[in-house]
């Protein structure tokens, strides 16, 4: 299928918004009317045609008003991506894994031509076409990592896997839900989840690193995860706290269907073969309150799922205060019946509300 | 996992991906270890891997399929041939004599996706290898590895003569100023204390061999004061025959006997039962068991759990340890 990319922002006027299909193939990240935190992981091997699941690297219309916002983020603030030295192979691992999927799952739109270590790299949709040395740096115009991120939606972890442990040592981070790499860099997996709340005492990080540890190459993983954004931020971050954390009051009863989103993330695991490390990128997918509502199903569970949810999960994704003001917009469309199992929409078997 | 994952439930894992491959060589390199080359059943290009990687090779034999992990020893970076060196045990449950005796050029086999337990340290200024006999085979990538990247490495690697030394002539003449062999049957020994006291801060040292080596080198380095996370070693563990004892799987609800030259791993695997694993040698914790009742002995034998673990008989890895005495029921 062809894609039509999107003109638009992230920023100032926020002219953001999701075609049909994108609404259609949004993640929406609960599967049952509550919601607590689980290790919830699948193997990333495919999924429904036309689902965000579908392909290793998920390309959709907002591909360049993303890559545009990145540059930007990069250009106020180039900490945002780091890679500690002994991190450069695992780079090209990233940049190798990418180019292929991208290449074999898009060819319409990216094309990897290798003989040898000569490799011939064309983006299309970018206008970015390169002859480069494979595991050489000087024939590239970034890092391996930088450069092939800059060109890739989502944000990427590079982890490198020692002493039973992972380790944030590099990353390019412009789309976070509030965390820091400039802060997180060199943490090891426990250091980097200590400000969660109640899944310590669960065991849940205990469980989860020891499954990641476990990931092998040619068999990726994903789950879901999920928080709340006033306006179709991308950059979220604590270093521009002072510039985003102030919209959250600008939520009315009136704008709210149109301002509050439900931030979705779609978190995939793949080893790294030449360095043995780990890659876990965070692909950020945004939708309106009024766009959720459309679908019946999505309506009454969003409600129950935000009602129900434990202050402290409500304070640590940063909702707390707009909770009252969410509810009573939600509210509206949960006419109280019961909901199917699943994520899925199922809009011809749901029945629509009723009230 | 609490929930089930958005499109399904949670995917069973047994071991890693498998590749099937064709033998496409076999070089004998002495009286006891023989090198096998592999490429890609049906063409195509293996996977990448990092040096220090093992596959797990699947052996149909007969009735009975042997399943045992080798160190990679090939180039990292060619995608044509894996190589694997195997050392002939006569001891042994039979494994290496099926590779050597039956296995000829161009038989199909199973290996699987590589898995690596052994990493190189990629922040090490120095890379101190300490290998004996066929320990060897884990450095041979890890060198070929660093090779392209100019890396900085030194091997120190013991061998019982000249005749039993693999690959030492090809090490010795690429790598005349970083590989040092020692031939016990000249008494030549490694002077390990004096090895490690001349060390540039950030060096790193691996150690593969036999048990002995092993221990000898980890409480040398650590009685002179390395740090641990400065001393990496793999030991994979070959299950030990013992006497046959009686399982029962709770969860399955079936019952087998453990033969006296089978693991409990592959005993519980002959039922259908497919627990998860990556090395199948006590080292990667993949396999770990609850047990759900027993009276009698244990014999822990894997490097996985902790010894409250062992001693409290709450747990069990089935690939290497086994049982004596009356019930064993285990949570499979």
């Amino acid at each position: 299928m062809t894609i039509q990319f999107n003109d638009e922002t992230f920023r100032d006027d926020y002219s953001f918004s999701n075609s049909q299909r994108a609404k259609d193939r949004f993640p929406f990240p609960f599967h049952e009317d509550s919601y607590m935190y689980s290790i919830n992981m699948e193997q990333h091997q495919g999924g429904p045609a036309d689902s965000i699941y579908e392909k290793r690297f998920d390309v959709d219309e907002h591909y360049l008003a993303e890559m545009r916002d990145r540059a930007l983020v990069l250009a106020d603030d180039p900490l945002r991506c780091q890679s500690l030295p002994h991190m450069t192979l695992a780079g090209w691992d990233l940049l190798e894994l990418i180019m292929v999927s991208k290449s074999e799952d898009y060819p319409e739109l990216f094309e990897l031509h290798r003989n040898g270590s000569k490799w011939h790299w064309i983006n299309k949709p970018m206008g970015i076409e390169d002859h480069f040395v494979f595991m050489d740096e000087t024939t590239l115009p970034y890092g391996p990592m930088e450069y092939i991120t800059r060109q890739t939606q989502g944000d990427f972890c590079v982890l490198d896997q020692r002493e039973d442990n992972l380790w944030m040592d590099a990353g390019m981070v412009t789309t976070q839900a509030d965390w820091s790499l400039d802060f997180d860099i060199g943490m090891n997996f426990f250091e980097w989840h200590a400000p969660v709340p109640l899944a310590h005492e669960k065991g849940i990080f205990k469980r989860a690193l020891k499954f990641l540890l476990s990931i092998q190459q040619g068999a990726p993983a994903r789950r879901l995860n999920w928080t709340m954004t006033v306006n179709p931020l991308l950059d979220t971050s604590p270093e521009n706290y002072h510039k985003w954390g102030v919209q959250k009051n600008t939520l009315t009863p009136e704008n709210l269907g149109s301002k509050q989103h439900l931030r979705v993330e779609l978190q995939t695991f793949f080893r790294l073969p030449r360095s043995n490390g780990l890659v876990f990128p965070i692909r950020c997918y945004l939708m309106s309150f009024q766009d959720i509502m459309a679908k019946p199903k999505w309506g009454r569970r969003l409600h129950r799922v935000v009602r129900d949810l434990p202050e402290e999960l409500a304070t640590y994704k940063g909702f707390i205060d707009n909770r009252p003001m969410m509810l009573d917009f939600l509210a509206q469309y949960d006419d109280g019946l019961p909901t199917s199992f699943g994520v899925w929409a199922d809009e011809h078997s749901e029945p629509s509300l009723q009230k | 996992m609490n929930a089930p994952a958005p499109n399904s439930t949670a995917p069973k894992v047994v071991g890693a991906e498998k590749i099937k491959v064709v033998v496409s060589a076999i070089v004998p390199l002495n009286n006891l270890v023989t090198r096998f080359e592999f490429k890609r059943a049906g063409g195509g290009q293996f996977p990448t891997f990092s040096g220090g990687a093992h596959t797990v090779v699947e052996m149909q034999d007969g009735d009975f399929k042997r399943i045992n992990p080798y160190s990679l020893m090939s180039d990292p970076a060619d995608r044509d041939t894996y190589a694997i060196s195997v050392r002939r045990d006569d001891q042994g449950r039979g494994g290496s004599l099926f590779l050597h005796q039956r296995v000829q050029v161009g038989a199909t086999m199973t290996l699987s996706s590589p898995v690596n337990l052994f990493s190189l340290d990629l922040r090490a200024r120095k890379h101190l290898f300490v290998a004996g006999g066929i320990g060897i085979t884990p450095f041979m990538s890890q060198i070929k590895q660093l090779d392209a990247v100019h890396g900085n490495w030194e091997l120190h690697y013991s061998c019982r003569n000249p005749e039993l030394g693999s690959y030492v002539d090809e090490l010795t003449s690429k790598h005349a100023h970083s590989v040092n062999v020692y031939y016990d049957d000249k008494k030549q020994l490694i002077d390990l204390e004096n090895l490690l006291d001349g060390q540039p801060i950030g060096t790193h040292l691996y150690v593969c061999g036999p048990k002995g080596m092993i221990d000898w080198v980890r409480t040398t380095a650590a009685a002179v004061g390395w740090p641990d996370a400065h001393v990496h070693h793999e030991e994979f563990l070959a299950p030990q025959p013992g006497k046959p004892f009686a399982v029962r799987l709770a969860k399955s609800g079936l019952s087998v006997e453990v033969g006296e030259h089978e693991s409990l791993l592959e005993a519980i695997e002959r039922l259908g039962v497919e627990p998860p694993y990556l090395c199948r040698g006590g080292a990667c914790g993949q396999c770990e068991t609850d047990v759900l009742e027993s009276e009698g002995t244990f014999i822990h034998r894997d490097h996985w759990l902790e010894d409250d673990e062992k001693s409290s008989g709450v747990k069990i890895m089935p690939c290497v340890s086994r049982f004596e005495g009356k019930t064993l029921v285990l949570d499979r």
